[in-house]
């Protein structure tokens, strides 16, 4: 059977995110903790294939003790096991301590319920936006990767390869390969399902395994947590608002004012860049 | 709509495999007292409720008392989210630009305190977490679609997930003011508009020091106001509550009022808000909040029948609210601990029908909440007979106009004044017999 283990993360719920205004920094305070988003594409593209050819999903998750939340969501929405990697030692990581101990514990994922063959990552968090991550887990796993997926076009469970669309700046990119490999999901992947009630009720009662630094007992403990995270924030402020020009148009009837709407378009370069005219 | 068992059973194939001694329907504080005494007695309750999480969108004034939670969890308040002990009450008789104001205040609410403001996000968030923490399974963000019923019986409920019919051996109905199971049931129709009356309200933040000046408190200490008059002639109750370090400020007016003057009711809370003697209590205020509900106001002869084959229906959804004293959470609660208790004793009897079930009905008429409600039972035939413009219109003005003359001193002989402060108390009733009239009905209405 397939195994696939889907990385997630808690993040605050961006919707309600407000910035103090004297400070200029986030206000998390008071603000609900929710599954990244990204994430819930990943773990809904798991369920997909595991419903369609058996799989074993297995979620990973680094975060505070109270991330069980965010676990016990992806067991209600059908995810077989919740792992939550907590410790006090991993607080404080960077992209890049992250990506060691996530990796890690991938790797302990798979010699306790069998070998992975995918893995999904969010293309990135709400609350950090780097997108590294995914890609720096692959590295250390040695998997293929695969970022930025808009559709998982052909799954072969027995010759274990997969095709995808990569959403990429200029256009798509069809990539076949063969597992392991490792995912970053774009919110075009899929709609991830709202939980059938049965799963409600066993998540309602199900505890989450937990692994803290005892469990990894050849972690290097100069690559984690904070001590592990070279990164340096320099600054941070909040961007001015563009200016733009605008040019309000009227017209006395709707057709008129789409063809001045179309006329003072063809007037600037960009159907020329978008290869209409 | 209803949908056997047996022939889901066979079409879907698939069901939730679990079963439950009861399941309740909302998680107000009807519904988690409710679940709460059946959990700490040992019986399988689910809990179901439609916001993210208890009281996620449920607003009152709001005051919460102390007796009827204490017969349920002793102490509570040592716990609970509230946000200050209510030591001072008032009550303002709105005019144009004036007020007649009575007012209560007491040292002695403090030891036992008697009743707190609160907010309903944090506080049914916290009831709720009781009930789960005695064993209630919570299922929220789910919203019960139907009763499923089998041969004229309550069976279970039906959700809006996937697979996501529920059977237990009987449900109890605590799904507020709306109840929309409870119209399934035929047990009560749709509200008619002179049954209900519709509430706005803001939470308006202000710096702590500030409002504790301008309510006359300290620390802990907090105020209620009351107004009546000043609502465009319409029936209607403004209040306006203290907080930690916000005010709630809000009117409901009655359904059928609104209808008739078509008038919105968030004009109305903007009139109120320019009105001087409350402008000044939240000047300088910033408005965090505004949110809308109804308000039972049909009381006890509204009231549906609160039992039959496997259901119990409590609180809101029962129309159980005592308008007159502004009480709604504690007849909510102490009727979920009795539908609770029935539950309890239909268990051990392993009977589900009325005939157990019906214990709750008895309970409830030897309570407070039938006899409090049944003593103001004419309030709503006297609203109902009488012209909303006299009695929140005129009448409030013509006792602020009395009041002024009378503390007026403009050489006038007080005889003289006497006089014009009757004549026009008598006027805005509409002369003597029906001030009588009214002083005898409106006597008869709050006395049973
Ligand atoms: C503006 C205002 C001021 C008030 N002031 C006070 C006050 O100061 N003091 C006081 O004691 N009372 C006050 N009340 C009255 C008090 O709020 C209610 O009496 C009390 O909340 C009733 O509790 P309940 O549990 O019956 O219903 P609710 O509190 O309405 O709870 C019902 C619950 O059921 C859920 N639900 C409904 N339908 C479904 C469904 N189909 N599926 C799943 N879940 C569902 C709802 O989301 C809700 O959580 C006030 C009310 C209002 C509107």
């Amino acid at each position: 059977m397939l195994h696939i283990v889907v990385c997630i993360k808690q993040v605050p719920d961006s919707r309600e995110i407000r910035i103090d205004p004297k400070t200029n920094t986030l206000i998390r305070q008071g603000v609900p903790a929710i599954v990244n988003f990204y994430d819930l594409h990943g773990l809904e593209e798991a369920l997909r294939i595991k419903d369609e050819f058996g799989a074993r999903v297995t979620v990973v998750s680094m975060g505070p003790p109270s991330a069980d939340k965010a676990l016990k969501q992806c067991v209600a929405m059908g995810a077989d096991e919740g792992v939550l990697i907590s410790d006090r030692a991993f607080a404080g990581a960077d992209t890049l301590a992250t990506s060691y101990v996530v990796a890690l514990a991938i790797d302990k994922v798979g010699k306790e319920w069998g070998p992975v063959d995918i893995v999904f990552c969010g293309k990135q968090t709400l609350d950090g936006d780097t997108g590294q991550v995914g890609p720096g887990v692959a590295c250390r796993l040695d998997f293929d990767q695969l970022t930025y997926v808009e559709k998982v076009e052909h799954l072969d469970d027995s010759k274990k390869e997969i095709i995808v669309h990569r959403h990429l700046e200029d256009g798509v990119e069809r990539v076949k390969t063969k597992m392991p490999v490792l995912i970053t999901a774009l919110a075009e992947l899929n709609k991830p399902r709202r939980a059938a009630l049965p799963g409600v009720l066993k998540s309602v009662r199900y505890q989450p395994v937990v692994w803290t630094t005892n469990d990894f007992p050849d972690i290097d403990r100069a690559k984690i947590g904070l001590k592990g995270s070279p990164t340096i924030v320099g600054k941070t402020w909040v961007p001015e608002p563009k200016k733009v020009d605008t040019q309000m148009l009227t017209a006395d009837s709707t057709d008129k004012l789409a063809n001045e709407l179309l006329d003072s378009l063809f007037g600037t370069e960009l159907p020329a860049k978008l290869g209409w005219a | 709509m209803t949908v056997s068992h047996t022939s889901l059973r066979s079409g879907m194939g698939i069901l939730a495999e679990e079963r439950f001694d009861a399941i309740v329907v909302g998680a107000g504080p009807a519904g988690s007292a409710a679940a709460y005494t059946m959990a700490t007695a040992g019986l399988k309750v689910a809990l179901i409720e439609r916001g993210e999480f208890p009281g996620a969108k449920n607003i009152f004034g709001g005051v919460l008392y102390r007796k009827q939670l204490e017969d349920l969890i002793p102490e509570w308040w040592k716990e609970a989210p509230l946000e200050r002990a209510v030591i001072e009450q008032r009550m303002w008789i709105l005019g144009k630009e004036s007020a007649v104001t009575f007012s209560h205040r007491n040292e002695r609410y403090k030891e036992p305190p008697n009743a707190w403001t609160g907010l309903r996000v944090k506080f049914d968030q916290w009831l709720a977490s009781k009930a789960e923490k005695a064993g209630a399974v919570p299922i929220y963000e789910t919203v019960v679609t139907e009763l499923i019923r089998e041969n004229g019986r309550v069976v279970g409920v039906r959700t809006d997930r996937d697979q996501g019919d529920l059977y237990g051996d009987l449900v109890v109905l605590a799904d507020g003011v709306n109840s929309l199971l409870g119209k399934s049931l035929g047990v009560h129709k749709e509200w008619a508009p002179d049954e209900v009356s519709l509430a706005v309200k803001e939470v308006i933040a202000l710096p702590k020091e500030k409002l504790q000046d301008r309510f006359n408190l300290e620390d802990n200490e907090g105020c209620t106001i009351e107004f009546i008059g000043d609502t465009f002639g319409m029936a209607g109750l403004g209040f306006m509550y203290t907080n930690q370090d916000t005010i709630s400020l809000g009117v409901g007016v009655m359904v059928n009022d609104l209808k008739k003057k078509r008038i919105k009711p968030y004009e109305v809370l903007d009139a109120v808000k320019q009105h001087p003697s409350i402008r000044r209590m939240i000047q300088g205020g910033e408005v965090k909040e505004y949110s809308g509900h109804l308000i039972p106001e049909g009381g006890f002869t509204s009231m549906p029948p609160l039992s039959g084959d496997g259901w119990m229906i409590c609180g809101d959804a029962a129309q159980m609210v005592n308008a007159v004293h502004r009480e709604g959470t504690n007849l909510a609660v102490a009727s979920g601990k009795m539908a609770g208790e029935t539950a309890v004793l239909a268990h051990q009897r392993g009977d589900y029908s009325i005939k157990t079930l019906g214990e709750y009905d008895r309970n409830v008429k030897e309570s407070f909440i039938h006899n409090d409600l049944k003593k103001y039972r004419g309030i709503h035939g006297l609203f109902k007979e009488m012209n909303s413009d006299t009695l929140f219109g005129n009448l409030p003005q013509a006792l602020n106009d009395a009041a002024y003359e009378w503390l007026l001193v403009d050489g006038v002989f007080k005889k003289e004044k006497q006089k014009k402060a009757i004549r026009t108390l008598r006027n805005a009733a509409g002369g003597n017999i029906d001030l009588l009239r009214l002083g005898i009905k409106g006597w008869r209405a709050i006395n049973g």
